[in-house]
């Protein structure tokens, strides 16, 4: 029996219902406001009385509505067809529901049910099965999804008898497994699973190790993210934490790729649905909206909904993680997920924390991280999730709550820098500040070696050390001035100038720069780790300034050249030449 | 007012500065009331007592006032009577005419099914270039003057309104000083767009809480002309700042924890469902939100403007270039974030690098200049960098400057090919082929 209860006080989306049963913590409830259901989550129990927060616009609600509570918390349908989705935080299927305007108590479902999956059984009668093994697969976008035992079921089960190979839609029964009582369950390829509990139906966790590719050259080259890893991108407004976001949610070597915009613009939301169906995925050459779903609840969306959208998010991932596929999730922003468990918290009248934020955000923010990552499966096989959160700090303002404490659980770190932004040097990535733990795995640097070369971090560290010390030498030439130091403080300054502008900068709006393969990135830092290399000679450093500018001119526009063409090759001998003008010899 | 099965509760519990208690029952939230004829709105129900809060403020009120409550959330008449009309916060005429007729809509609606939005991807020319060439403005965008009191964007926003192709100007206004609201009025009437107006009006002599109603009334009658209608809006909302110090008089009052600044925890999502409200709708209507932060010192971290740059699509500086004697749109710190939308789509090819190497090159002049205060020698490029900026800030980023995006970059090329050689600018060498003046 399910419990009922009636409205005693409304404070905005925070609403007190009296019940008359029990009721658990996170438990959902449905409002029935003149026939309107208005769904809610029990976040407080005192009593009688119950607090619910309502994912909706409580206007028009009066003390005496009936409430009934529906036994379980807030949960996700997971199965064939979420591919191409554009969901809302509560993962309603937006382009069914109709009209302009959202309505009120407007729930649709996410899959389409009179689909017809081409299913292909794993799975053989007999089989000892438990949560998560993959009875059969389907095609979902040239995806293999599989098709599992639903997660909620514990212990393990013997299967007595799978579907043929055949055409069904989703609630056609494909295998009935047997529990050790011989009871016997019947599964289709749907199942649900509540979104704040992680989904852990896998053997291990290593630690990552694999380059995740993104294109974007001053996070593969400079501080990689890996297959399984974490990471964030704090950045004030306008310092193109969105722009880099999309272009990694674009160009990523990833199987699927989820979109979570977070309490953000609805034009940014309205950017990925017009351009994703059209862009092209660079790795399959598929489009791209195939391989991608997105949760979108925009900042005037219900704020219940927003904190509930990344949790719907993660799960979505989780789910397709156990198929083995790699997932990229990315969220956009976290911090707005944070301001809204803040919201609440106020309303509860709970004791504050710093800056108004509830007490347990830091390890809120580290739970959720902690769901991310590299897994084996049972059946051995692997996958994962690759989790990229923005944070829009305060005032632009790294040291506030949501940023430190990300820091402590992210293992890569984007500083977003106003200074480059004003400068047009984009992607605004700090290269000095920010950093990639991952570099610093022993695994990682045997992968690489093996996948790149064996000089690759070494390289890399070199560029970093040059950009360390040009920042440092720009700093002496502001006090001393340009004739202040010497002609080789120029020549040093110049070359951490080159790399910034053929490593870092990169044009995301253009065709070729905006997105650069791996082979490409090691042409490109061994080609400005030999100029760095070199010993120049110069009368004076006007001399330097003009050179280098002539070099970056060339470098650049290489870059917007296709490579290895005609005229990539034209611009590097034109490039060589210059060199060897100035070049001391030996 | 009452009619004659309205219930009239008397038993006041509690009165603050803002709000008022009362028991009362089979009460809507966020419903209209009358308290001794002032208008107010229910913000808290617990058990039968139901907290109101009064848009005029509670002096006088006493404990036995009268309380009728009105079985409505705030709501505005929408018809094409609007057009060319001045109502105050509630949607009352202040201009002597007469009560529009309409179907009755409650303001603050639903928000727009985010799958129902087009891209937006119609320019909207202003003729300023340090608007149109560095952040030109696309229709359904939403984006604020982030100024101080002291700089003229009234007058830059009241250029922007009538040079702008719309076919509605729907003007906000929150604590604006009577003189800036006569302002508006006497541009528009001169420039015979009267008639393409509707005006709310919140003076800094009405209660500042009406402010509260302010954006939401407008917004209702943008959304009935771009939905119903199939307009082009433009909505104009000034100043967003004092709607802000609104939401935080009545958190206060209500006894809310304040975060930054003194604001309510909730803010951001307060603004954003103001600005939200901009969209491109698929059948062609449009809004369109140009809004004015006022900043204190041009404090870009408090509370205010820091959440509103995280919501709009960019912000607007205005700055006063003492090297030029001229006002001009900052173009380090402005930004429009549909640009891309537009630019070398609807405009030429060339824009968006035009654009950019230009700002780029001016930022240098920024250098240069620092070096030559601290008293260092200039290079050659200092001193080439520094005259173009001069020219640049004249002759582009003034706002007296009026031209058509293409003239624009023609005179940002003859800048360009007058101070510097071509493999300074940092271009595709297609476009120097093309567009470099010899």
């Amino acid at each position: 029996m399910l419990t009922k209860g009636t409205v005693k006080g409304i404070i905005s989306n925070l609403v007190i219902v009296e019940v008359d049963g029990a009721v658990a913590q996170n438990e959902i409830a449905y409002i029935d406001l003149n026939g309107t259901r208005l769904m809610s989550e029990v976040i407080k129990v005192v009593g009688n009385n119950v607090y619910v927060q309502v994912f909706e616009s409580t206007r028009g609600l009066t003390v005496g509505t009936e409430v009934e509570f529906q036994g379980h918390m807030l949960e996700v349908v997971l199965g064939p067809g979420l591919l191409q989705r554009n969901l809302d935080g509560l993962e309603n299927d937006l382009d069914k529901m109709d009209g302009i305007f959202l309505k009120r108590g407007d729930y649709t479902f996410p899959l389409d049910e009179e689909k017809l999956w081409h299913f292909k059984p794993i799975a053989q009668p007999g089989d000892k099965v438990t949560a998560g093994s993959w009875l059969g697969e389907v095609d979902e976008n040239f995806q293999p999804h599989k098709i599992m035992v639903p997660f909620i079921m514990k212990g393990e089960y013997t299967v007595k008898s799978i579907t043929q190979e055949g055409d069904y839609n989703i609630y056609k029964t494909i295998a009935v497994v047997e529990d050790h009582n011989g009871q016997e369950t019947e599964l289709n390829m749907i199942q649900r699973w509540p979104v704040k509990m992680p989904l852990t139906a896998y053997k291990e966790k290593p630690r990552p190790f694999k380059l995740l590719e993104t294109g974007v050259r001053s996070i593969d080259t400079l501080n990689p993210i890996v297959e399984g890893g974490t990471g964030f991108i704090p950045g004030a407004f306008g310092t193109g934490k969105t722009v880099l976001q999309h272009a990694i949610s674009k160009q990523a070597e990833a199987d699927i790729v989820i979109i979570a915009a977070c309490g953000e613009r609805a034009n940014e939301v309205v950017e990925i649905f017009t351009e994703f169906p059209e862009l092209i995925d660079p790795h399959t050459g598929r489009k791209l909206m195939e391989r991608t779903i997105i949760v979108a609840n925009t900042s005037n969306m219900p704020v219940a909904a927003r904190e509930a959208s990344v949790y719907t998010a993660m799960t979505i991932g989780e789910y397709y993680r156990s198929m083995g596929l790699k997932v990229l999730l990315m969220a956009d922003s976290t911090s707005r997920w944070a301001q809204a468990l803040r919201e609440m918290s106020n309303r509860l009248e709970e004791l504050p924390g710093p800056d108004a934020f509830p007490m347990d955000l830091s390890a809120i923010i580290s739970n959720f991280y902690g769901r991310a990552g590299h897994v084996t499966l049972n059946n051995g096989k692997e996958g994962s999730i690759t989790f990229i959160g923005t944070v829009s700090p305060a005032g632009g303002n790294l040291k506030e709550p949501v940023t430190e404490n990300t820091k402590k659980v992210a293992r890569c770190f984007y500083a977003l820098e106003q200074d480059r932004a004003d400068k047009k040097r984009y992607p605004a990535i700090n290269p000095i500040d920010s950093y990639s733990k991952y570099i610093e795995y022993p695994e990682f640097e045997e992968y690489i070696s093996e996948h790149i070369s064996d000089d690759w971090t070494e390289k890399v560290n070199e560029a970093k050390t040059r950009l360390l010390r040009g920042k440092e030498i720009a700093e002496q030439i502001n006090i001393l001035g340009d004739d202040g130091v010497p002609t080789e403080y120029h020549i040093t300054f110049w070359k951490s100038e080159l790399i910034d502008f053929i490593v870092l900068q990169q044009d995301a709006f253009d065709d070729i720069d905006a997105v650069t393969p791996i082979e490409r990135q090691k042409y490109i830092l061994d080609m400005v780790t030999d100029i760095c290399r070199t010993d120049f000679e110069f009368d004076n450093f006007n001399k330097v300034a003009d050179f280098f500018k002539e070099l970056i001119n060339i470098g650049r526009q290489m870059n917007y050249s296709e490579f290895q063409s005609e005229r990539f090759h034209k611009y590097r001998t034109q490039l060589d030449e210059l060199i060897s003008r100035k070049k001391v010899s030996a | 007012m009452a009619k004659a099965f309205q219930k009239i509760y008397t038993k006041i519990t509690q009165i603050t500065k803002a709000t008022c208690s009362v028991k009362a029952t089979n009460v809507g939230y966020d419903e209209l009331a009358q308290v001794e004829g002032r208008l107010a709105q229910v913000v808290r129900i617990i058990g039968d007592e139901v907290t109101l809060q009064i848009f005029e403020g509670t002096e006088g009120i006493p404990t036995n006032a009268e309380v009728i409550f009105m079985g409505k959330s705030p709501s505005l008449k929408v018809s094409d009577q609007l057009a060319g009309r001045f109502f105050n916060a509630y949607g009352d005429p202040i201009d002597g005419g007469p009560v529009p007729e309409g179907e009755e809509r409650p303001i603050g609606g639903p928000s727009v099914n985010p799958v129902r939005r087009k891209q937006p991807s119609e320019l909207i020319a202003t003729g300023i270039s340090g608007i149109d060439l560095n952040n030109t403005l696309v229709s359904g965008q939403k984006i604020p003057f982030f100024a101080d009191p002291d700089q003229p964007f009234n007058q830059v926003m009241a250029t922007v309104a009538l040079r702008a192709q719309t076919d509605k100007i729907i003007l906000g206004g929150m604590g604006m000083t009577h003189d800036d609201y006569l302002y508006f009025k006497n541009v528009f009437s001169n420039a015979g767009a009267l008639d393409r107006i509707i005006s709310f009006m919140n003076t800094t002599e009405d209660p500042a809480v009406e402010r509260l109603l302010i954006p939401d009334m407008a917004l209702t009658a943008a959304e009935y002309f771009a939905v119903d209608k199939n307009e082009k809006v433009l909505v104009l909302l000034t100043d967003m700042t004092s709607y802000a110090d609104a939401l935080s008089i009545v958190s206060n009052r209500m006894d809310q924890i304040p975060s930054k600044d003194s604001m309510p925890g909730s803010l951001y999502s307060d603004l954003a469902k103001i600005y939200e409200k901009a969209a491109q709708f698929p059948s062609g209507g449009s809004i369109t939100i140009v809004a004015v932060t006022t900043l204190s010192g041009g404090d870009i971290t408090h509370a205010v403007p820091d959440n509103t740059g995280y919501i709009t699509e960019g912000q607007l500086f205005l700055r006063r270039d003492s090297d030029v004697g001229k006002v001009v749109v900052d173009p380090f710190r402005s930004l429009s974030r549909l640009k891309q939308l537009v630019q070398g789509k609807k405009t030429r090819e060339d824009h968006p690098q035009v654009m950019n190497a230009a700002v780029r090159l001016y930022a240098d002049a920024a250098n240069a200049k620092t070096k030559m205060e601290n008293g260092f020698d200039l290079t050659d490029y200092d001193t080439r960098a520094l005259s173009f900026a001069l020219d640049y800030s004249e002759k582009i980023l003034a706002i007296d400057v009026n031209l058509d995006t293409t003239e624009m970059l023609d005179n940002t090329w003859k800048l360009l090919s007058r101070h510097f050689k071509p493999a300074e600018v940092n271009m595709k060498q297609e476009l120097i082929d093309t567009y470099w003046q010899q």
